[in-house]
C-alpha cells in the first residue's frame, strides 16, 4: 500500500518503472528501492534462508543485515533495500547462498 | 590507487558535520556512503527534534538533513561523495576497500580516516522472529517516510524507547493502526512527552510485557505477547494473541564498529553505549593513530550529539593535518560545552557513565 | 502513572495550571514534566514567558503574567506538550497542536479527548491555523465545556 496523503510529507507521483519479478511483469516508481517496490505490491518474501529455506523479508532497510538479498539481473546477494529500482530489471527470489555465473 | 586527505566512512549527520568543519579548516574530504544518498538516519525522521537552537531543535529531521547537505554543498570544491558504495575493508596502512553499485571492488588510500558508520538495530529472539512482516522500527520508518509505502495495516511496536514511541506516532500519522506498544521493562524507556502524545491518540502502552512468538503462513499474521515479572520472567497464563500484519522491533541500537575492530583499534564492550565501541581519547582518535570516530559508532546517542561530535572531530582532524580552523579554540570550546549540556540531564546519565567507563575514569 | 502508561496523574497536571481567575485570559500549559535536553519553548516565545534556563534539561516554567496565550510555543514544541487554555463565557477554550489529516473544519463537532485517549465529551472547532512558518504543525482553536478544563487535551474527528 502506498501513502497518498500525509500530514508532513509530500509524495509526488514519479515515473512508473516496469520490472520483472520472478518472470512476471510488475511495476514500481522512480525513487523506489527494489524492496520498497515489491512491498508496495504486497510481496514481503524476498528470499529463503540458506539452511532451513524459511521465507525472509527485509529487516533493517539500511543495507546491513542481508535479509533482503535477491538475484538482480543475474547477480545474487543484491541488497534490495538500498538498490534503486530501474526500468527493465530482472528480480528473482533467492533460494540459496547465491551462485555467481561469471568471474567479474 | 586514489589518495585522499580525509576519508569519511558514512554520510550521516556526524560524517556531514565533520566534512563541513574540515572543509572550513581547508581540508578536502571524500565521503563514502552505502545508501543512495547522504543524510543517514535523518532522511526518514519527520518529527521535530529536541535540543537547543544550535543543534537545530524544533526542526524536523528531514530538514536538518537538508541543512547539513546544503552546508556541505557550499564547500563543493573540498567535499566529494561516493554513494551506493560500501566500505568493506579497513586496513592498518590506511587503505580501504570499497564495493560500488556494480559490485566492483577498488581501493582508496587516505591520510586520515573518520569512521562515522552509525549504528544498526538490534534483533530480538522469539519463536519465528524471521517471518516476513517483522521489521526493525527504523526500517519501517524508511519504508514509510522515504518510499511512501505502508508496512501493513495493524502493527504492534516492541520497545518504548524514543525510537519505538516516535515511529509509532509516525505510523499513526501515515494511517496505520498501532494496536499497542509493549515494553519488557517496568517503565517507559523514552521521553514521556512522546509517550503522552501516543496515549492521547488512544494507543495503549503496556509495560512488563514482551513478544513470545509470531505466527503466519509465509508472512506475519499474529503474535503472542506475555506479561513479565520485574525479573523479566514470563508470568504463566498471561499469554494474549494479537492479530497484526507487521511487527516493529525497537529494542535498541548497536554501534556499527566492525571496521574498527578489523583495523585493530582497541575495542571495549560498554553496554551503556550500545555495545562494542572503540577506545578513544578526548580528541575522538582511536588507538590507531589518525583513525577518528564520531556519532553513534562510538556510542549510541542522538542526532543532536552526533552532529556536534562531527563538527568537533572535523576541527581536530583539520588541526592534525596542519590546517587549523580560524576559530579553532572558540569552536572547540563551544562544541565541548554543547555536548556537556546535551548529556547533563538524567537521560544523559547513560552516556556519561558509558564514556567514563570507556575512558577508564571514575564516574561520580 | 506517567512512567508506566504515559498518562500524568491529576495532581501533576494541576501543577501546570494557574487558577481559574488567571485562566480568564489564555495561558500556556506546559505538560513537560521530565528533565529532557530541550528548550524551543523558551526560545520561541516572543514574550519571554517561558524559562528553561542555562541547563537545557530543566523542565519549562511559565510566567503567567507575561504569557499572552498567543500559541506560538504550541507548534514550536517538538514534544507537542504545550496547549493554551482559557475559561471564557462559560466555555473552555483551547489552542492545541495537530499533525493529522484530514484537518478538521471550522464549526465541526469533534470528540473531546483526555490524556488517556478516552472520549470525554464533544468539542467545537473554532479556528484552524496552518501558516508556512508552522512547518506542518497546525494550531487548532477549539471550545468545550468548562468542566473539562483540566481534562481536555486533544480532539478526535467523528467519522
Ligand atoms: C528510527 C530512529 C529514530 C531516531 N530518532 C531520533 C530523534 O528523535 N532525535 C535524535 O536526536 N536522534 C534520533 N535518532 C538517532 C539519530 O538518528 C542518530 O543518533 C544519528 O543519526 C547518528 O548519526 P551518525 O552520523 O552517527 O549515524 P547515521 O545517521 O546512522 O549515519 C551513518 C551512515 O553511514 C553509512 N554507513 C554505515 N556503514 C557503512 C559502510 N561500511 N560503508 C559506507 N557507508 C556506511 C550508513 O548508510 C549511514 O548513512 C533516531 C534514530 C533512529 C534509527
Ligand atoms: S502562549 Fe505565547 S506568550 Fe504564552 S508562553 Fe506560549 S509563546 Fe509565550
Ligand atoms: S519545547 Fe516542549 S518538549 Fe521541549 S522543553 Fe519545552 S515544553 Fe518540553
Ligand atoms: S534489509 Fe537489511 S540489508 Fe536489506
Amino acid at each position: 500500500m502506498r501513502i497518498k496523503e500525509h500530514p508532513i510529507l509530500d509524495f509526488k507521483e514519479t515515473k512508473k518503472l516496469h520490472f520483472m519479478y520472478n518472470g512476471k511483469q510488475v511495476y514500481g516508481f522512480e525513487g523506489d528501492t527494489i524492496a520498497s517496490a515489491l512491498h508496495a505490491l504486497g510481496i514481503k518474501t524476498l528470499r529463503h534462508s540458506i539452511e532451513l529455506k524459511r521465507p525472509r523479508g527485509f529487516y533493517c532497510a539500511i543495507g546491513n543485515c542481508a535479509s533482503c538479498n535477491m538475484i538482480v539481473d543475474g547477480t545474487p546477494n543484491v541488497r534490495t533495500c538500498i538498490t534503486p529500482l530501474k526500468e527493465g530489471m530482472q528480480v528473482e527470489t533467492q533460494k540459496d547462498k547465491g551462485v555467481y555465473n561469471e568471474t567479474r | 590507487m586514489k589518495h585522499v586527505d580525509l576519508l569519511i566512512i558514512g554520510g550521516g549527520p556526524s560524517g556531514l558535520a565533520a566534512a563541513k568543519m574540515a572543509a572550513e579548516s581547508g581540508v578536502s574530504s571524500l565521503i563514502i556512503e552505502r545508501d543512495t544518498k547522504v543524510g543517514g538516519q535523518l532522511v526518514k525522521q519527520t518529527h521535530m527534534f529536541f535540543g537547543s537552537e544550535k543543534q537545530y531543535a524544533k526542526t524536523r529531521g528531514i530538514n536538518i538533513a537538508e541543512i547539513l547537505i546544503n552546508d556541505c554543498k557550499e564547500h563543493d570544491d573540498k567535499i566529494s561523495y561516493m554513494t551506493e558504495t560500501t566500505v568493506v575493508g579497513l586496513y592498518p596502512d590506511y587503505v580501504v576497500t570499497v564495493m560500488d553499485r556494480n559490485h566492483k571492488y577498488s581501493k582508496i588510500k587516505a591520510n586520515t580516516i573518520l569512521v562515522a558508520t552509525g549504528a544498526s538495530e538490534k534483533v530480538l529472539a522469539f519463536e519465528n522472529n524471521d517471518l516476513p512482516g517483522i521489521y526493525g522500527a527504523g526500517a519501517v520508518q524508511t519504508l514509510m517516510n522515504v518510499h511512501g509505502v505502508l508496512p501493513g495495516q495493524d502493527v504492534v511496536m516492541v520497545g518504548s524507547g524514543n525510537i519505538g514511541l516516535i515511529v509509532s506516532y509516525q505510523l499513526m500519522q501515515a494511517g496505520v493502526n498501532v494496536k499497542r506498544v509493549i515494553e519488557a521493562a517496568s517503565v517507559i524507556g523514552g521521553y514521556k512527552v512522546h509517550a503522552s502524545k501516543l496515549k492521547r491518540l488512544g494507543v495503549e502502552i503496556t509495560t512488563n510485557m514482551t513478544v513470545k512468538s509470531a505466527q503466519g503462513n509465509g508472512a506475519l499474521e499474529s503474535i503472542v505477547v506475555q506479561k513479565l515479572d520485574d525479573d523479566w520472567q514470563f508470568i504463566p497464563g498471561t499469554e494474549e494473541e494479537i492479530s497484526v500484519d507487521a511487527l516493529c522491533i525497537s529494542v535498541g541500537l548497536s554501534p556499527l564498529s566492525n571496521l574498527l575492530s578489523m583495523v585493530g583499534c582497541e575495542m571495549k564492550y560498554v553496554s551503556a553505549l550500545g555495545g562494542n565501541v572503540p577506545v578513544i581519547d578526548h580528541s575522538h582518535e582511536t588507538t590507531v593513530p589518525n583513525i577518528f570516530v564520531a556519532g553513534d559508532v562510538c556510542g549510541v546517542e542522538e542526532a543532536s550529539s552526533a552532529i556536534v561530535e562531527g563538527y568537533y572531530v572535523g576541527l581536530i582532524i583539520g588541526n592534525r593535518l596542519g590546517k587549523t580552523h580560524p576559530h579553532y579554540e572558540r569552536l572547540i570550546q563551544d562544541f565541548t560545552q554543547q555536548l556537556d549540556n546535551l548529556r547533563s540531564g538524567p537521560f544523559g546519565e547513560k552516556t556519561r557513565s558509558g564514556l567514563a567507563q570507556l575512558r577508564g575514569e571514575q564516574h561520580a | 502513572m506517567l512512567k508506566t502508561t504515559g498518562v500524568p496523574d491529576k495532581a501533576l497536571i494541576l501543577t501546570r495550571f494557574p487558577d481559574d481567575v488567571i485562566l480568564g485570559k489564555p495561558k500556556a500549559i506546559t505538560e513537560c514534566y521530565e528533565p529532557i535536553p530541550c528548550n524551543p519553548c523558551e526560545t520561541s516565545c516572543p514574550f519571554e514567558a517561558i524559562t528553561v534556563g542555562e541547563d537545557i534539561n530543566t523542565p519549562p516554567k511559565v510566567d503567567f503574567d507575561k504569557c499572552t496565550g498567543c500559541g506560538i510555543c504550541v507548534y514550536n514544541c517538538p514534544g507537542l506538550a504545550i496547549i493554551v487554555a482559557q475559561l471564557k463565557n462559560d466555555k473552555a477554550y483551547f489552542k492545541i497542536p495537530y499533525e493529522f489529516i484530514p484537518m478538521p473544519e471550522v464549526g465541526e463537532t469533534v470528540h473531546a479527548i483526555n490524556r488517556a485517549g478516552e472520549i470525554i465529551g464533544e468539542a467545537k472547532i473554532e479556528k484552524v491555523t496552518l501558516r508556512k512558518k508552522q512547518d506542518k504543525t497546525a494550531l487548532i482553536d477549539v471550545s468545550t465545556n468548562t468542566e473539562l478544563i483540566h481534562e481536555f487535551v486533544t480532539i478526535r474527528r467523528m467519522r
